[in-house]
C-alpha cells in the first residue's frame, strides 16, 4: 500500500515537473547576454542589468574579471560582449577577426590623492611635476617646483612616498597614458599600459590597497579612480590642464574633459582622451568601453544586445552620476547611435 | 565437504574483493601524480612562448617590464623564498612552543579554548587577514616594530632604510600568523599521540618535564612535526592575497627587510587578469612554473635541514 502511494506520488510529481518545464519553455525563453571584462564599471553594469531585466526581461550576466580577461574571452568568442577600460590593439583586433566595435559607456577619471599632515584637499600639481614625482626626480615635498605651484601651503621637507597600483588596471593605463603625453622622458623610459615597470614607489593592490597605504603612511602620494576617492572622501589634488588651469577632479570636470576631446575622438572611439582641450576639463580621464562584433552570429541575441546598448547609452545614462561615473555627452551619443545602426546579423541591420 | 566448499567460496570472494579494493586504491593514488602531471604539461604549453624567447635569461634577470615585453623573474623568486623562510623562522618555534604547552603542560580546562582559538585562526580567509594587515599590522610595524629594530639592530643591513610598514618584514609576519595554526594543530595532535608509557619511562629515570619532552616526546613525534612544517611551508609559499596586500609589490632585491618586495603568486594574481599580449601571459605562466620548481626545491631543502637538526645524534645518545 505504502509503496504504491509513494510511487503514485513520485509519478505525479514527475508529471507536474515536466509539464511545468515544458509550459514555461513554450511561454518564453528569456534572452541571456553574457559579458565579461573590466572591474571599474561593474557597479554600473550590474545596476543596468538589474533595471534592464525588470523592464524588458532580457538578462545580462556580467562578470568583472578584468579588462585583459574580457578582451581574451571576447576574442575567443565565449561571451556575447567584452568590456574594457583600454581599447584593443590592432593586433588583438586582427586576432578577433571580423569587425570589432568599441562602444563608449561612461567616462571616469583618475585622482591624485596624498597624505601630508596638516594639508587638506587642493594641492596643485603641474603635469611635468607629477611625471617627475612618479619618475623619482621630484623626491621631496618641499621641492621648489612643487612650492611654486603651492605658494600658500607650508610643505614639509619630507620624502614623497609614491604609491601606485600593483595589479594591472585600466586606472593605471589612463594614468600612464597621461604621463606619457605630458612627459617625453616618461614616454621613452616607462611608457603606458595596465602594468608598467614603475621607476619608484610602492605597489598597492586595487584602489583600496593604494588608498590604504596612502591613508596610513605620512607623506605618501598615489592615484585612485574618481568614484573611489569621492565615496571615501579622500583628499585630492588639482591638476593643471592644457588650458593652464588647476582643475579639481569632479564628475562635471570629467564631463568637460569628454567635451573638450570630442573633436579628436576618432571614428572607432579607440582613444585615451587624456590631456584634452577645455578650460574646465580635468586632464586625467578616460572611457570604459563595451566591445561587440559588427556582424552578430545570432539575430535574436544580436538584436537584444544592440537594443541593450542603445538603452544603456540613452536611458541608462541617468544611473551613471549617482554611481559616480561621468555620463556621455549628447553629441557623442548621436555618433554612437549611428555606429549601433551599422551592426548586422546575417546581412540585415539589427536596428531600424 | 559442503562447509569446506563454502569456506573456499568465501575465500575466493575475499580475493576478488581484495583485487578490486587494490585496484580502487591504486587508481586513487594514481590520481595525484596524474593531476600534477597534467598541470605541468598545461603550464609548459602555456609558458612555451616565453620559455622560447627568454630561456634561462628569465631566471637570472630582474627587469619586469610588460610595456617593453622584458621579463625576469629573479626578484619574485627572492621575495617568495625570503618571505616564506621568514615566516617559518617565526612560526615554527612559536608553533612548537604552543604545541608543547598544549600537549604537555596545559591544565585540562584551558586546552579546549586555546585549541579552538588556534583553529579559528586557520579558518580566517586570507583576504581578511590581509585587510587586518593593512589596517593594523602595517601601522604597528611602521611606528613601533621597525623603529625599535632600527634602534637596536640598525648596524645590520637587514634593518636599514626608511620604515614604510609595508615590505618583506610585514609579509613574513603576516605569513607567520597564517601558518602558525598549521604547525600547532598538526604537532599538538602527534605529540598527544605519544604513549604515556613513553613519558612515564623518562620520568622514572628522573627526567624533568623539559627533559621528558625533549627525550621522550619530541623524537617520537618527529615525523609528524616535520609534516606540520612542510604543510606550513607549502602554505607560505603559495599564499597570495594577504602577502600582496602588505609586501609593497616592488620587484627588487634588497638586503633590508624593511624594503618592499614581491612574490611570484602575488604578481600572477595582480597582473594576470589585465594581461594582454601573448608573451606577457606566457611570462606569467612561466613564473607559475618557476614557483612550482621553487616549491619542490624549498621542500627538499627543508626536509634535509630539519632532518639534520632533529635527528641530531645527541638526542638518542643521551
Amino acid at each position: 500500500m505504502q509503496v504504491m502511494r509513494v510511487k503514485q506520488m513520485a509519478l505525479a510529481l514527475a508529471v507536474m515537473l515536466l509539464a511545468g518545464g515544458v509550459s514555461s519553455a513554450l511561454a518564453q525563453s528569456p534572452v541571456i547576454l553574457n559579458g565579461a571584462g573590466a572591474t571599474f564599471p561593474y557597479p554600473l553594469y550590474s545596476k543596468w542589468s538589474q533595471v534592464y531585466a525588470a523592464e524588458t526581461g532580457v538578462q545580462i550576466n556580467y562578470q568583472s574579471i578584468g579588462s585583459g580577461g574580457g578582451i581574451r574571452q571576447f576574442i575567443a568568442k565565449t561571451v556575447d560582449f567584452g568590456a574594457s577600460d583600454g581599447p584593443m590593439t590592432d593586433e588583438q583586433i586582427a586576432q578577433a577577426g571580423g569587425r570589432v566595435l568599441h562602444i563608449p559607456m561612461v567616462a571616469g577619471a583618475v585622482v591624485i590623492t596624498y597624505n601630508v599632515p596638516g594639508v587638506t584637499t587642493g594641492l596643485n600639481f603641474s603635469p611635468d611635476v607629477l611625471a617627475d614625482i612618479f619618475l623619482g626626480k621630484v623626491a621631496k615635498w618641499n621641492d621648489p617646483r612643487l612650492l611654486q605651484d603651492n605658494q600658500k601651503v607650508a610643505l614639509p621637507a619630507a620624502d614623497i612616498v609614491v604609491v601606485h597600483r600593483s595589479d594591472g588596471s585600466g586606472t593605471s593605463n589612463i594614468f600612464t597614458n597621461y604621463l606619457s603625453k605630458v612627459s617625453p622622458q616618461w614616454k621613452t623610459q616607462v611608457g603606458e599600459g595596465t602594468s608598467v615597470n614603475w621607476p619608484t614607489g610602492l605597489g598597492g593592490k586595487g584602489n583600496e590597497g593604494v588608498a590604504g597605504v596612502v591613508k596610513q603612511t605620512p607623506y605618501a602620494l598615489g592615484y585612485v579612480e574618481l568614484a573611489y576617492a569621492l565615496t571615501n572622501k579622500m583628499p585630492f589634488g588639482y591638476v593643471r590642464n592644457k588650458a593652464g588651469q588647476f582643475v579639481p577632479p569632479t564628475l562635471s570636470s570629467t564631463g568637460r574633459a569628454v567635451d573638450g576631446a570630442l573633436a579628436s575622438i576618432p571614428q572607432d572611439y579607440r582613444v585615451f582622451f587624456t590631456n584634452p582641450d577645455g578650460k574646465d576639463a580635468y586632464p586625467i580621464a578616460g572611457f570604459t568601453w563595451i566591445l561587440i562584433y559588427g556582424e552578430q552570429p545570432d539575430p535574436v541575441k544580436g538584436k537584444a544586445l544592440v537594443s541593450f546598448l542603445w538603452w544603456a547609452t540613452h536611458d541608462g545614462q541617468k544611473y551613471a552620476p549617482t554611481l559616480l561615473y561621468a555620463p556621455l555627452p549628447k553629441s557623442l551619443v548621436g555618433r554612437i547611435e549611428k555606429t549601433l545602426k551599422t551592426v548586422t546579423a546575417q546581412g540585415a541591420a539589427l536596428l531600424p | 565437504m559442503a562447509t569446506a566448499q563454502g569456506g573456499r567460496l568465501v575465500r575466493d570472494n575475499a580475493q576478488t574483493g581484495d583485487a578490486w579494493f587494490h585496484l580502487l586504491l591504486a587508481a586513487m593514488a594514481a590520481a595525484v601524480p596524474l593531476v600534477i602531471g597534467t598541470m605541468v604539461v598545461a603550464l609548459l604549453v602555456a609558458a612555451w612562448p616565453a620559455m622560447q624567447r627568454f630561456a634561462a635569461r628569465f631566471l637570472i634577470t630582474s627587469t619586469w617590464d610588460p610595456v617593453a615585453n622584458q621579463f625576469g623573474v629573479l626578484p619574485f623568486v627572492y621575495g617568495t623564498v625570503v618571505s616564506s623562510a621568514l615566516a617559518l623562522l617565526i612560526a615554527v618555534p612559536l608553533g612548537l612552543g604552543v604545541s608543547i604547552f598544549l600537549s604537555e603542560l596545559v591544565p585540562g580546562w584551558l586546552r579546549t579554548p586555546i585549541s579552538f582559538l588556534v583553529e579559528l585562526l586557520a579558518a580566517i580567509p586570507s583576504v581578511v587577514i590581509g585587510l587586518w594587515g593593512i589596517f593594523v599590522l602595517v601601522p604597528w610595524v611602521r611606528t613601533a616594530a621597525e623603529p625599535a629594530l632600527q634602534a637596536s639592530l640598525g648596524f645590520l643591513p637587514l634593518f636599514r632604510g626608511p620604515p614604510l610598514g609595508v615590505g618583506m618584514l610585514t609579509a613574513g609576519l603576516i605569513l607567520s600568523v597564517m601558518v602558525v595554526p598549521f604547525v600547532v594543530a598538526v604537532s599538538t595532535a602527534v605529540m598527544r599521540a605519544v604513549p604515556t608509557a613513553q613519558r612515564e619511562a623518562a620520568q622514572a629515570l628522573g627526567a624533568t618535564r623539559w627533559e621528558t619532552t625533549r627525550t621522550a616526546v619530541l623524537p617520537y613525534a618527529r615525523s609528524g612535526i616535520l609534516g606540520a612544517i612542510f604543510l606550513a611551508l607549502a602554505r607560505a609559499l603559495g599564499e597570495t592575497m594577504a602577502v600582496t596586500m602588505v609586501i609593497g609589490n616592488v620587484p627588487q632585491i634588497r638586503a633590508s627587510l624593511f624594503a618592499p618586495a614581491y612574490t611570484i603568486p602575488a604578481v600572477i594574481a595582480n597582473e594576470f587578469a589585465e594581461a594582454t599580449g601573448d608573451l606577457y601571459v606566457a611570462a606569467l605562466v612561466y613564473a607559475g612554473l618557476v614557483l612550482l620548481v621553487v616549491t619542490v626545491a624549498m621542500n627538499a631543502l627543508a626536509r634535509l635541514l630539519v632532518n639534520r637538526v632533529v635527528q641530531g645524534p645527541s638526542l638518542i645518545a643521551e
